[in-house]
């Protein structure tokens, strides 16, 4: 156990205490208006339940349905085919894997983060520049490309997809865990020449989004349960961190949008 | 055919720190302002689902919509310019009160020796200390000058600090005390004493603690929340231009703000602007707005576009270095930095402030001797914790995979073991860095994108490896067992974001012929145009430039009331 954690569970009572005080103190210190408006947009809010802010509803487990857990009616694909699904799921594991520390990016839901994300302004680059001409450029010039992010994982996937059938006589999903980092190196290292699209330009992309899918709010369809969270001590969205950010390392439990939603 | 307005006063484009400080002085004074931003409103409120790191801080949620309008970047002349289609190097503000409202509220003033550089180096090192390519100039005005204007932004802001030991003079101490110093903090402040260096708090706009300024305008204290940077306050604690001047500029009754107004042109007519042109972004219809007095307060890129492409002023010609729009394009080099890996301390790395943490300049500006070095200035050394969120802060040590099982496994290990030591390095100009034009791709009303032409030099190669060794001897001290620092500075590239402190293209001087406007940001060539910004600084400090903003737009509201009153150039 790390010697300067506050306590093992115990942490995230103690927070919880401080936290309370500090939004007492919060309230009194934003007592004040300007010309009659009230400072803070988030004070109304807080006014309104003060003292039940960690009063939450148990947990509701936002996994797969299992026989007692209800059903997380998130889990629908937006945009992959199934088939696609099935090798980002496999693909993300590979970056972030379950091990002793944790869940990996399969059981955080990072493979319907990516495919809620590409369905929407994201994987259009909705506000991105993608006026012509498009010309090749320097690498200090970054993406160059015409095609929208949607597009470059349908052509990557179908072409990891591709490259394991002839390398491994096999679909992606079903190598082993070895041969899929194996194919995931080719692909980040360019050896995979690709005349559409960079290879490593798509890695850069699968690996990028995994990391959102496994530490984004939950909101998004990844992180599950906070799950990405609690393994890294982050504490999610707190009001405030007044009563700990001059003392040592502390375990706050994590809270969510979500919950910031419904407990205000 | 375009609609016109009945004239006004003053118009004012963009109203961020700059427009909303202009609009507050000269509205409080009787003076009829309109105020034309192309964004949309803000306010506090909006903020209540703002601890989101994937919208706010990921997929740039308050930045300006790159489909829109962006800029262009070539490393030379001689490579053709693309366009930046994401973000990454730097982030551009939209909306009400633009960058002021997602910065850190970081609060540093320049020092004495940024404002008068060029004569301050030869003084001391010789005329061969500068480079010939290097076209740093004296900005006309000095530190003492400026430093009642800077005073009046601190009081404005709140701003929470202590004495810097190597900084310019201050009338007035520091409004209110320095924010709370976390354990990292504390163990920079003892390395940096232990080595005779000269640590202070940093200048925050994330107030210590209640603060009512001289308008009236109360703000809570800091709630150390770690959602600063990129995004909005949601306790309206972070100093932005939505909180503090625009309601007072708002209350005079003389403040019209319109939203959604994106200026095109500045109509002008033998010397002299007539108005704006501007258009309703939604209905699309042109309009007219006649003025007396036209302040540009956008954006660097913005206001030198603007000018460009209304053909007010001389433009920069990089072959000869006559003409001044354009002129002197400066960045900063942020990457001299170090990172410490700590085995047996952990941090409580997840809560922060924007303006949360602890310097030294010691190795900024001319506090230290160049005599047997290859670059002038330097820059402020910094230990922050500003809040290190989980998408983007998965720092490991040098030499771990950058994914799989290593990675995961490491990444959560040092997620809150790491400290980092970082560096604003000053940019110095040189003649073939500037804006101009793009010859090619368009904005959304077809009106040419800004191109930068820039690159790093060894003067920037030099300074930053310098000051990365400096982070890592006090990382070392503060008892790291690994430190990554800088070795070598690559190239610049647009793609990894570095700092939004671009400054230049409409600078400030002493002298028509290398400047373009005098030191109460009036245009030379036209003298009821007020162009105000980071633009007019003629190359970049070693700090945050928004404290020095804030100083020479107040200095320019001043001067809009004299310009009113007698008419002409005020220098």
């Amino acid at each position: 156990m790390d010697k300067d954690k506050s306590g093992d569970n115990g942490g995230g009572t103690n927070e919880r205490e401080a936290d309370g005080q500090s939004r007492r103190r919060f309230l009194i210190n934003t007592g004040y208006a300007i010309g009659g408006v009230v400072v803070g947009g988030a004070l109304g809010s807080l006014l309104s339940t003060k003292g039940k802010v960690k009063a939450k509803e148990p947990k509701q487990p936002a996994g797969t349905a299992g026989a007692a857990e209800p059903k997380n009616y998130n889990r629908g694909l937006m945009f992959f085919t199934q088939e696609q699904y099935r090798i980002v799921e496999a693909a993300t594991e590979r970056i972030f894997p379950e091990d002793a520390t944790g869940p990996g990016a399969k059981s955080l839901g990072v493979a319907f983060f990516i495919d809620h994300q590409l369905a929407g302004e994201w994987g259009f680059n909705g506000r991105d520049y993608m006026s012509a001409p498009f010309f090749t450029g320097e690498k200090t010039q970054g993406y160059q490309g015409r095609l929208k992010r949607r597009e470059v994982f349908e052509i990557g996937l179908r072409e990891m997809e591709n490259y394991s059938l002839t390398k491994h006589q096999n679909s992606f999903a079903k190598l082993s865990g070895e041969q899929q980092d194996e194919v995931l190196k080719a692909f980040e290292s360019d050896e995979v020449q690709l005349t559409t699209i960079s290879a490593s330009g798509f890695f850069k992309t699968l690996r990028s989004s995994t990391l959102e899918g496994v530490y984004a709010d939950p909101l998004y369809g990844g992180n599950m349960d906070m799950k990405g969270w609690t393994m890294r001590n982050y504490p999610g969205n707190q009001m405030s961190y007044t009563a700990v950010i001059d003392k040592d390392f502390t375990v706050i439990e994590p809270s969510s949008l979500q919950d910031h939603l419904v407990g205000h | 055919m375009a609609k016109t307005l009945p004239k006004t006063d003053v118009v004012i484009v963009g109203v961020g720190w700059a427009g909303g400080i202009i609009a507050a002085e000269l509205t409080k004074k009787g003076v009829n302002v309109v105020g034309l931003e192309r964004g949309k409103d803000r306010k506090t409120e909006d903020y209540f689902m703002v601890h989101d790191e994937l919208r706010y801080s990921i997929r740039y949620e308050m930045m300006q919509d790159l489909s829109k309008e962006t800029i262009t970047f070539r490393s030379n002349e001689n490579i053709r310019a693309l366009p930046m289609r994401q973000y990454g190097s730097f982030l551009l503000g939209d909306g009400l009160g633009g960058s002021g409202v997602h910065w850190n509220g970081q609060i540093y003033r320049f020092l004495p020796y940024d404002f008068e550089i060029r004569s301050k180096t030869i003084e001391r090192y010789g005329k061969n200390k500068i480079p010939p390519e290097m076209t740093i100039q004296d900005w006309g005005i000095t530190y003492d000058e400026l430093e009642p204007y800077y005073d009046t932004f601190d009081k404005l802001t709140g701003v929470s600090g202590e004495e810097n030991p190597l900084g310019g003079k201050r009338t007035n101490p520091y409004p209110t005390p320095p924010m709370k110093k976390t354990p990292s903090m504390q163990m920079f402040a003892d390395a940096a004493t232990k080595m005779k260096l000269h640590p202070y708090m940093m200048p925050s706009g994330n107030l210590s603690e209640t603060y009512t300024n001289p308008d009236g305008i109360t703000r809570a204290a800091c709630q150390y929340c770690g959602y600063c940077e990129r995004f909005g306050c949601e306790f309206g604690a972070k100093a932005d231009p939505v909180v503090t001047v625009i309601p007072v500029a708002n209350k005079t009754g003389k403040f019209e703000l319109r939203t959604h107004s994106n200026v095109r042109r500045v109509l002008h007519k033998g010397g002299k602007a007539t108005g704006v042109m501007y258009v309703d972004v939604t209905t699309g219809e042109e309009i007219i707005q006649p003025a007396d007095i036209v302040v540009l307060t956008s954006y660097v890129f913005n206001n030198t576009r603007l000018l460009l492409m209304s053909d007010l002023g001389k433009k920069y010609d990089p072959a000869s270095g006559n003409g001044v729009i354009g002129k002197n394009y400066a960045y900063q080099v942020v990457k001299g930095s170090a990172i410490g890996f700590f085995e047996n301390k952990q941090f409580n790395n997840f809560a922060g402030a924007g303006a949360l943490g602890i310097s030294i300049d010691d190795y900024n500006g001319d506090n230290f001797d160049h005599s047997d070095l290859k670059f002038i200035h330097g820059g402020v050394i910094t230990l922050s914790q500003t809040g290190a969120r989980p998408i983007a802060s998965n720092t490991v040590p040098s030499g771990t995979a950058t994914w799989g099982a290593e990675f995961k496994k490491q990444s959560i290990h040092y997620a809150n073991r790491t400290a980092a030591i970082g560096t604003q390095g000053s940019s110095m100009a040189f003649k073939h860095h500037y804006l101009d034009l793009d010859p090619t791709y368009k904005d959304a009303f077809g009106d040419p994108l800004m191109r930068i032409t820039f690159d790093f030099e060894d003067q920037d190669r030099e300074l930053a490896v310098f000051l990365a060794s400096r982070c890592s001897d006090i990382m070392k001290e503060m008892g790291a067992d690994k430190i990554d620092y800088l070795k070598e500075l690559a190239p610049y590239e647009i793609t990894a974001y570095q700092s939004t402190h671009n400054t230049g293209g409409v600078i400030m001087g002493a002298d028509p012929g290398t400047s373009a406007v005098n030191t109460f940001s009036q245009m030379w060539d036209a003298d009821n145009v007020f162009v105000v910004g980071a633009s007019s600084f003629p190359q970049n400090g070693g700090y945050n430039p928004t404290s020095t903003l804030g100083a020479l737009a107040y200095r320019t509201a001043e001067g809009i009331m004299k310009y009113r009153e007698k008419g002409g150039l005020l220098v």
